[in-house]
């Protein structure tokens, strides 16, 4: 650079935070794609009917085959979770809990903790949750809010534990994280065959909540949930972009060594970000609690917490990504239903599509081979997502 | 005889950006040409052309005459073009040997690999070019230097006959430069021909034998050390006139700022990095640290700044003990730090400019409550890259996308726009070009005389001489001689640092003079 060519600073025109969104979003998209294609083709290869295909009716025969296997898979895939009012309904029912469970991971990933623990988290969230809805008789007006509190508190105080022992210990919190989670499943079961157990005590069910800690449904089984998850994910953006808190949340996140040369307490920080990520866990097994399941049983929870990794990988760690990426989670999972019955094809071929879309947005440089993308600069992608080990 | 390689007409363009155009060079057998240019001028770029990284939009390339079609690294290598990276790229778990022969391994039995030869010819390259080093050492365990030896044996031991040197000096001490122009010159003696890259003057006319200077991706001018000086040369590069000198009038020291009393402090590794340390520094002057790296002014620095525990002592800023307080209790004094490493602990790199900005004055200056005040950043953000002259296409441009001489802009904007009582400055030049060396000098002596104290850490002994109304050397962890800036040699500073005692360097100084701690 040199001193005759003056550039004047200036804020980002539309066009290019057009074009910066286009960017953030063109991988992500096209790993779905990618990961819809693949998946065909295992719907394909798996599909006896094809071979038969190709075996009588020669190349023609076959290649029809293909096309019905994967049409009639796709096809119920997609009627299935947005065919009919009702079905829409459940696919956003499905993509509640993951709304919540994503933004918990990002939320995580932008402070640079790596939250493996929100499964647990959110299953504790919701065993207190559970005792408060089902045990305390109070108006709703105080009985919701109390008992969806009490599960964010569960998963906030569960999660901060971990982010606790990392601050002070240097524990690292993916190994916490996973450890506690085996402490809240043996503790779950112990409790649903004891004093969570409904009386009498045939099965480890917890008695149901009171219909005055109900998040009421309104749309077939859509219920208010879904409302406060879209809330809390503006919330989470406002508070992550807008707020000091927020600031140094992603400053220690991407350089704990300039946040401490900030002034920025940053064990203090890495506390309060598993804090606010195990609330957002807790919330995603509470309003799954409240406004789904309405009782606590083995199983309750069908790897949220798992799941919302790739949600908040596949959403860039962003409160908006997160949400689309979930909206996109809930159509698979509530569409693999219909699948299976319709096509005969095993549910299990979402959790290879979402395991397929995890690689491609940790490994963008396979998207970028396949589609001849450009790689940027080293700073793509809105920096570190977590840090090392030891770190 | 053909030049050993000809680059003819390169052009690169990047999207929106030429970064090199139609630029030639010409390496003679056995030379050292020398590359100069500020950064961001094209240096590295032609340079990763020249490795096979980027492929030229135009331009040929010719090796001893031929025309050479280079598609990566591979085929540099392959072509006797090896490249020696500022950022070394050694693994310290291994030792020299395995090092060397990485990618490259010798092997016995089919699957066995064959330390004992590569260690042999290793050994050969250190005799032939004098490149003493120990084959089986770890590289962990190497300093610097010696790991930099390494890199130029890996590259010579894959038999290149053209050496691209990047930035060699920048992590060097002086003996360490001394000893890297001696290797240089005997390697060009032996008909290894060189490429060295800086931006280093003194360096350019020490040791090169033909200089090509870059500005904007254009070779403007090529030149002779013989007939060039540090300013014509400078002029070159920027491409106006540039003060070298820094313009400053006799210091006007008020009472003391910062006082320091028997400080003792530990590094990671909990030895005693700092030991007993006292000295003061007034408002209105300078005193510079002078020290070859790791002789204890990183951790007198972090002390100062609360980033690193005091064992013992007391820091008394302003009046306040300070040791032991945290960084915003310091920063909250009156303190500003220009940090030793920007990227580490000055910047966040992903961040845009205008968030580096407030990074130590979001929660005050710049909210209302927890929440950020957008508008007052972005005013101020604005003015700032007006003002400290930060080139940048927008104050959303994350940091790490701005050359280091900008980025360091961006810290001196933050650090200097905050009424200070003290400024702390680490290396406030490191890798940065003359142009902004210039202007960053001219702002720290402007601190200077409207008040504030300034403690000034550089291991370039130019710059603490230039800068400094009073020199502290630092060796082992002491200040072994706090002397005034104008009554001390470069060469009496040497051997201070080197750790030769006071009372045989500054033997000429009156008796009593130059006692530790007291005041000149």
């Amino acid at each position: 650079m040199t001193t005759d060519e003056k550039i004047t600073p200036s804020q980002n025109g539309l066009s290019s935070i057009i074009k910066q969104t286009f960017d953030l979003v063109l991988i992500p998209f096209l790993a779905v794609v990618t990961a819809l294609i693949i998946g065909g083709f295992i719907i394909v290869v798996t599909d006896a009917a094809v071979y038969t295909a190709f075996g009588e009716g020669g190349i023609g025969g076959g290649l029809a085959a293909i096309w019905t296997s994967v049409s009639v898979a796709y096809g119920s895939m997609f009627s299935g979770s947005l065919g009919s009012a009702r079905d829409i309904s459940e696919s956003l029912v499905a993509s509640t809990p993951y709304i919540f469970a994503g933004l918990a991971v990002a939320v995580g990933f932008r402070g640079g903790m790596f939250n493996i623990g929100v499964e647990g988290q959110l299953l504790l969230a919701v065993m207190a949750s559970v005792y408060v809805g089902s045990n305390f008789s109070l108006p709703w007006i105080i009985h919701l809010p109390l008992t969806i509190l009490a599960g964010m508190v569960a998963g906030a105080a569960w999660a901060a534990l971990a982010g606790y022992l990392k601050a002070k210990t240097g524990a690292h919190e993916v190994i916490n994280t996973i450890m506690m989670n085996y402490i809240v499943y043996l503790f779950s079961d112990w409790a649903l065959n004891g004093f969570l157990c409904r009386t009498p005590c045939s099965s480890p069910v917890s008695p149901p909540v009171l219909e005055s800690a109900f998040l009421p449904q309104f749309f077939y089984r859509l219920h208010f949930g879904f409302f406060l998850a879209l809330i809390v994910a503006f919330a989470v953006w406002w508070l992550l972009f807008k707020t000091t808190i927020g600031f140094e949340i992603r400053t220690v996140g991407t350089n704990p060594n300039a946040a401490r040369y900030g002034g920025i307490q940053t064990t203090k920080v890495m506390v309060l970000t598993m804090a606010i990520s195990g609330a957002l866990a807790g919330l995603a097994g509470a309003s799954e609690l409240l406004g789904v399941n309405r009782v606590l049983a083995a199983g309750f929870s069908s790897g949220y917490g798992f799941d919302a990794i790739a949600l908040a990988l596949l959403g860039r760690s962003h409160p908006l990504g997160v949400v689309l990426a979930a909206l996109l989670f809930g159509t698979l999972r509530s569409g693999a239903t219909r699948m299976q019955s319709l096509a005969n094809i095993p549910t299990d071929i979402i959790s290879i599509i979402q395991a397929l879309v995890i690689v491609f947005i940790a490994a963008p440089a396979i998207i970028r081979w396949i589609y001849r993308i450009k790689a940027k600069g080293a700073e793509e992608g809105g920096g570190v997502m977590v840090q090392g080990w030891g770190s | 005889m053909p030049p050993v390689l000809e680059l003819r007409g390169i052009t690169k363009q990047f999207p929106g950006v030429l970064a090199n155009d139609n630029v030639n060079l010409t390496l003679e057998k056995g030379e050292v040409h020398a590359l100069l240019g500020e950064n961001g001028a094209g240096k590295t770029t032609l340079m990763n052309i020249l490795y096979g990284l980027y492929k030229p939009t135009k331009g040929e390339i010719y090796i001893n005459g031929k025309r050479a079609e280079i598609s990566g690294p591979t085929d540099a290598i392959r072509q006797g073009i090896g490249m020696v990276h500022q950022h070394f790229m050694l693994i310290p778990v291994l030792t020299v040997t395995e090092n060397v022969m990485l990618g490259e391994e010798s092997i016995h039995n089919g699957i066995f690999l064959d330390r004992k030869v590569a260690a042999k010819r290793i050994e050969e390259i250190s005799k032939k070019y004098r490149l003493e080093v120990d084959p089986h050492a770890y590289v962990r365990d190497l300093p610097v230097g010696i790991q930099q030896r390494v890199e130029i044996i890996k590259v010579l031991y894959r038999q290149a006959t053209i050496l691209i040197l990047d930035e060699p000096t920048a992590v060097l001490t002086p003996q360490e430069v001394d000893e890297l122009f001696n290797i240089m010159k005997l390697l060009t003696s032996q008909g290894v021909s060189i490429i060295f890259i800086t931006h280093k003057l003194k360096e350019i006319l020490a040791v090169s034998d033909r200089i090509s200077v870059i500005r904007r991706g254009q070779t403007v001018g090529t030149a002779k050390p013989t007939e060039s000086t540090e300013q014509s040369l400078a002029e070159l590069m920027v491409g106006r006139p540039v003060e070298l000198v820094v313009q400053k009038k006799k210091a006007q020291p008020t009472q003391p700022v910062l006082l320091v009393k028997n400080l003792v402090i530990k590094n990671d590794r909990d030895r005693i990095a700092v030991e007993d340390v006292s000295f003061e520094i007034s408002g209105g002057e300078v005193l510079g640290v002078a020290g070859v790296q790791g002789n204890g002014q990183t951790e007198l620095v972090e002390a100062i700044t609360g980033l690193r525990h005091a064992e013992s002592g007391s820091i008394k800023i302003d009046g306040q003990e300070s040791a032991n307080k945290t960084p915003r209790q310091i920063t909250e004094i009156g303190v500003s730090h220009v940090p030793e490493d920007r990227q580490r602990d000055g910047l966040v790199l992903s961040f845009p400019i205008k968030d580096n900005f407030i990074l130590n004055t979001y929660y005050n200056t710049f909210a209302n409550g927890i929440i950020i005040d957008e508008k007052k950043v972005n005013e101020t953000a604005i003015k700032w890259v007006e003002k400290f002259d930060v080139r940048t296409p927008s104050i959303e441009t994350p940091a790490g996308s701005l050359s280091g001489g900008n980025q360091q802009k961006v810290i001196v904007a933050r650090e200097f726009s905050r009424p200070l009582k003290l400024l702390i400055a680490s290396q406030p030049t490191r890798g940065v070009d003359v142009g902004s060396i210039e202007y960053i000098h001219a702002r720290i002596i402007q601190k200077r005389d409207e008040g504030a104290a300034i403690l000034v850490v550089s291991t370039e002994l130019d710059e603490v001489r230039a800068l400094s109304d009073r020199i502290a050397v630092m060796f082992d962890g002491k200040i072994v001689a706090i002397v005034p800036a104008d009554q001390v040699t470069k060469e009496q500073l040497g051997l201070l640092m080197a750790g030769v005692p006071k009372e045989e360097v500054l033997g000429v100084f009156p008796q009593g003079k130059t006692k530790k701690g007291e005041k000149l």
